[in-house]
């Protein structure tokens, strides 16, 4: 069995020592003051968001004219992304007798998927941060610096971790489009990221790349 | 035959939740292993603690709790029909009490079927064999590593690799570059070589079964496994491609017949969530096993 430590008690303090407390609203000083490698704690208000809800957004805010069906839902993300964060995450639901919802494991999902969408939605809505895994590319490296906006990373399949950071499911939007898809508004408290990509176009995804194709060709030339 | 609907469940419920031992030792090593204060350990301390947290808990390890792959050993007089519906009757059960994520998409449609059940959806393998247990193996592969999959058709103007145990060297380094930390690194990597297109992949994939440090049978196969994971290692991808040390906990190869005119290297990336749980039921004693060297 594995035991508190030395892992355990120690890091989760010391990731408290180290780590930048953000909180929803975030304004843009507050943005540009990160860089790549910084540790985050985040808490407040945000939206997971992945495939189906950028395809979404894209097609029906940003690209069409909003049908009058989907207003409600327009008028909900224009208030609630600005200043706030879209978490790329396929949770795991349960719904409690109460009626209610919680997030039972909720780690990130691949976020590359939404490189071609992404900028353009930071851009519309007003986001400061994008959580997922795996990094973006250009595109979003770019749409980050000219809107001041960061990449957040959090850690890959730390489910329930990160499900014990979400303190409540507020509300949940276009859940036809199955319980991963949808849009859960949730209530998020010291939920741990690291800075991967900032605002002044650093990239520790590309760095990382570089690095490695480097010692790949070295490898296949020996 | 017996009904073994509940001890599936408790299968299901055991990958999802309880991660094997022996990565788990794997991810204390890294986080050893890893500079202090570095963000790749401190990836690899979120990681443990989560794994400590799920198994206390009973909650899935990860959210994308993947594509259920079952394997079944079953003695003479077995009925692939029954426990094909078992397996099936034990997904759904499993899926209402959040120990997977309905998880089966429609493919053009995007429609989730809400329960777990599609086309080939559990994947069920079954296999007759000379004992009087029933053995089932349970691999649960997430999303995000089977996206960095990779197979190479060798040699082909793109990738120039010759049909040698070098050329697979070659074509399994290029899969783990070109993964980055998008498996969710430190991965295992399983590598089919031969085979066709279809065969040479499952045999990947059977790999993932190995405990982490078994050894191949086979001399040449088992020196280059462990030449790819030091080399694999020294790109510096590291944990989540944060960059570090451990990128790859292991490879484990397997080679199959192949045609005269085909080469395939077939890599399954495993991420470190490595959910998988054997349960050998014979009599009335059922026990519920992780892969042991």
């Amino acid at each position: 069995m594995f035991s508190r430590d030395p892992a355990g008690e120690r890091s989760t303090e010391d990731t408290n020592d180290m780590a930048t407390k953000l909180t929803v609203p975030i304004s843009e000083e507050q943005i540009r003051a990160l860089k790549v490698g910084d540790q985050v704690l985040l808490s407040g208000i945000i939206y997971t968001g992945r495939d189906a809800a950028h395809k979404y957004m894209i097609e029906n805010f940003i690209k069409g004219d909003c049908p009058d069906s989907e207003k409600a839902l327009y008028e909900e993300l224009k208030q609630g992304l600005a200043g706030s964060v879209i978490y790329h995450c396929g949770p795991v639901v349960r719904k409690r007798d109460d009626g209610k919802y919680e997030f039972v494991a909720a780690g990130p999902t691949t976020s590359i998927r939404e490189e071609p969408y992404q900028a353009d939605v930071i851009e519309h809505f007003g986001l400061r941060a994008v959580i997922g895994k795996g990094g973006m590319r250009d595109k979003t490296l770019t749409g980050c610096k000219e809107h001041g906006a960061v990449y957040l990373h959090a850690i890959g399949g730390a489910a329930t971790l990160i499900a014990d950071t979400c303190e409540e499911v507020v509300d949940v939007f276009k859940l036809d489009f199955g319980v991963p898809e949808a849009f859960w508004k949730i209530r998020v408290k010291d939920f741990p990221c690291v800075v991967t990509m900032d605002s002044h176009g650093e990239s520790l995804h590309a760095k990382v790349q570089a690095e490695s194709e480097g010692k790949l060709k070295k490898l296949l030339a020996g | 035959m017996q009904d073994i609907t509940e001890h599936l469940v408790e299968l299901i419920k055991s990958a999802s939740t309880d991660l094997p031992p022996d990565i788990e030792q794997a991810l204390k090593e890294a986080h050893q292993a890893e500079d202090d204060g570095s963000v790749a350990q401190g990836a690899l301390q979120t990681i443990l603690e989560n794994v400590q947290m799920s198994r206390e808990t009973g909650r899935p390890i990860c959210q994308d709790t993947g594509t259920p792959i079952f394997y079944v050993w079953y003695p003479e007089g077995g009925s692939q029909r029954k426990m094909r519906e078992q397996i099936q009757a034990a997904v759904r059960t499993a899926t209402e009490r959040t120990y997977l994520r309905p998880n089966a998409v429609e493919a053009l449609s995007g429609k989730n079927s809400g329960d777990n059940m599609g086309v080939d959806f559990p994947t069920i393998h079954f296999e007759e064999w000379d004992q009087d247990a029933l053995k089932i193996g349970l691999m649960l592969k997430g999303g995000g590593c089977e996206n960095v999959g990779a197979q190479y058709s060798i040699p082909s103007p793109e990738f120039p690799a010759s049909r040698d145990i070098q050329g697979v060297r070659k074509a399994v380094l290029d899969a783990a570059f070109k993964a980055q930390g998008l498996g969710c690194a430190p991965g295992i990597l399983g590598v089919g070589i031969g085979g066709d297109r279809a065969t040479s992949m499952i045999k990947a994939k059977e790999q993932l079964f190995r405990p982490l440090g078994d050894s191949n049978p086979d001399p040449e196969l088992d020196a280059m496994e462990k030449q790819l994971h030091r080399e694999i290692n020294t790109l510096g991808v590291g944990p989540m491609g944060f960059g570090g040390k451990t990128t790859v906990f292991c490879v484990k190869m397997a080679q199959l017949h192949r045609l005269p005119a085909s080469f395939f290297v077939s890599i399954a990336y495993m991420c470190w969530a490595d959910r998988r749980k054997t349960m050998t039921i014979k009599n009335d004693a059922v026990a519920i096993d992780a892969p042991q060297a």
